[in-house]
């Protein structure tokens, strides 16, 4: 009661304060656009204070900056051409050394065991038995020197070498028009990829860096890597590969990073 | 006698900043501020240069938030900024308003400004100075959306991102734009503090 009773008091006042501050206003200033615009802008401000809502924390505004997000992924896609290539570079130009960079500190790096560690493919896919890192080796390699680009706008050059990405999902018989490939890692990462990207040219499942076995801070055994998106788009440690129609999301996705993350 | 008087009596009650006018300035001050505030707060998860911007005058909390404000607030700076520009061309505006520019016109302009004794005696008319200031924002947002392009899609615009001078230099282009668009609107906020009724004449017409 005593509550109600003070809240209601509080806008009471905060709207008797505008009421009256206007008084003053239409009395003192003549010119009537003037006038108009101080009222106006007097009254929003007045607004702002007595409801006290923060302007980025309301759910309106969240959920419109949503959608246009998910408008900006249509377009990306409309935009990404599957055969234009991403600008490769000379071996003196790789960024050393290549900066480390994840969800959790350095010192939180995941140490997999390669040798027990088994690749898991599963969804839409005709062959689902499991992968071990030699036996990828196996398969055709490719190397690229590319550059990293990070959401947050710094970029590095590296040098990876491994599978075609396209050339392993066909192997395991991978429905090729589904949307997405989601992959889930030994780090607890997740995230997922359009098809379009999965069956673009330098797309590779990366098993080296600059010509050594992937080390662990950049992804060991296995990561993704895609020069045409940022570099939370590329996931290391990865533990499956899931191919489907339901939007699988993303850590970072979930949370408000762009979901197509492609330059 | 009446025939000269009227037309020009007619001109000084006709509106100097037609209602399309007025409307594109405000959105793209809307726009200008959503995509700077935001803007800083995407330069602060990774500084080109050896300071941040205070968090209080940022947009979007964190990196994603500000990121979503920048990628949403490009739609209204740029299909703003067409239309304006084409209603301009289409209207003939453009011509009227800011040509020609002339370069003693603006050293004349740029010297009365110093000693304080710019006239404005007519709002209808901007002065060399004035249309030097307009079209080089113009181009400067321009130069703003084209380097963002190339930021956001580096990959897909191979020749944009070469006229940039790589991914790094549309960064530095962004950032300068920037800067310099910053730079405008302190000057603009100045000479509408200094000459208000330029402000009544862009919200009400004249």
């Amino acid at each position: 009661m005593r509550i109600t009773k003070r809240s209601l008091l509080v806008s009471v006042d905060g709207e008797a304060a505008v009421k009256d501050a206007l008084k003053l206003l239409s009395t003192r200033v003549e010119q009537p656009a003037r006038r108009a615009f101080l009222q106006r802008s007097l009254t929003l401000g007045g607004l702002a204070m007595l409801s006290g809502c923060s302007i980025t924390s309301d759910a309106g505004v969240e959920t419109a900056l949503e959608s246009i997000s998910r408008f900006n992924d249509r377009v990306q896609g409309w935009l990404f051409d599957p055969t234009r290539l991403a600008p490769t570079y000379a071996d003196s130009m790789i960024t050393r050394p290549f900066p480390f960079n994840a969800y959790y500190g350095e010192d939180e790096i995941r140490e997999i065991d390669g040798d027990a560690w088994r690749l898991e493919v599963a969804g839409l896919v005709s062959d689902k038995r499991r992968w071990a890192l030699s036996e990828l080796a196996e398969l055709p390699q490719q190397e690229q020197i590319t550059r990293h680009i990070c959401v947050e706008g710094w970029s590095a050059i590296g040098k990876w070498g491994g599978v075609p990405f396209a050339h392993f999902l066909k192997r395991v018989g991978a429905d090729l028009s589904a949307k997405y490939v989601g992959f889930k890692c030994a780090d607890d990462y997740y995230t997922s990829i359009d098809m379009a990207t999965v069956l673009h040219p330098q797309t590779i499942l990366a098993l080296s860096y600059d010509g050594q076995v992937l080390p662990s801070k950049y992804g060991y055994p296995v990561k993704l890597r895609m020069p045409t998106k940022l570099g939370y788009k590329n996931p290391k440690h990865i533990q499956a590969i899931f191919v489907t129609n339901t939007y699988p999301g993303g850590y970072w996705e979930d949370q408000g990073y762009n979901w197509f993350g492609g330059s | 006698m009446t025939a000269l008087t009227a037309p020009m009596n007619a001109t000084r009650t006709a509106s100097i900043h037609p209602g399309w006018l007025r409307a594109a300035h405000w959105l793209n001050a809307v726009a200008v501020l959503v995509m700077v505030a935001s803007g800083w707060r995407v330069y602060n998860a990774a500084p080109l240069f050896a300071f941040r911007f205070p968090r209080e005058i940022t947009l979007g909390g964190w990196l994603g938030g500000a990121l979503q404000w920048h990628f949403a607030g490009m739609w209204l700076l740029f299909i703003n900024g067409l239309v304006y520009l084409a209603l301009n061309l289409i209207s003939g505006r453009f011509g009227r308003q800011f040509l020609p520019l002339t370069a003693h016109d603006l050293w004349r302009d740029l010297r009365a400004v110093l000693r304080g004794r710019l006239a404005h005696a007519d709002p209808r008319t901007y002065n060399g100075l004035q249309r030097a200031a307009y079209l080089f924002v113009i181009a400067d947002i321009a130069l703003l959306v084209v380097s963002g392009l190339v930021l956001w899609k580096s990959v897909q615009f191979p020749l944009l991102r070469e006229a940039m001078g790589g991914y790094d230099g549309a960064r530095l282009v962004h950032f300068f734009a920037m800067a310099a668009l910053v730079a405008f609107v302190a000057g603009h906020l100045v000479m509408v503090a200094l000459v208000p009724r330029t402000l009544i004449a862009m919200i009400r017409g004249r």
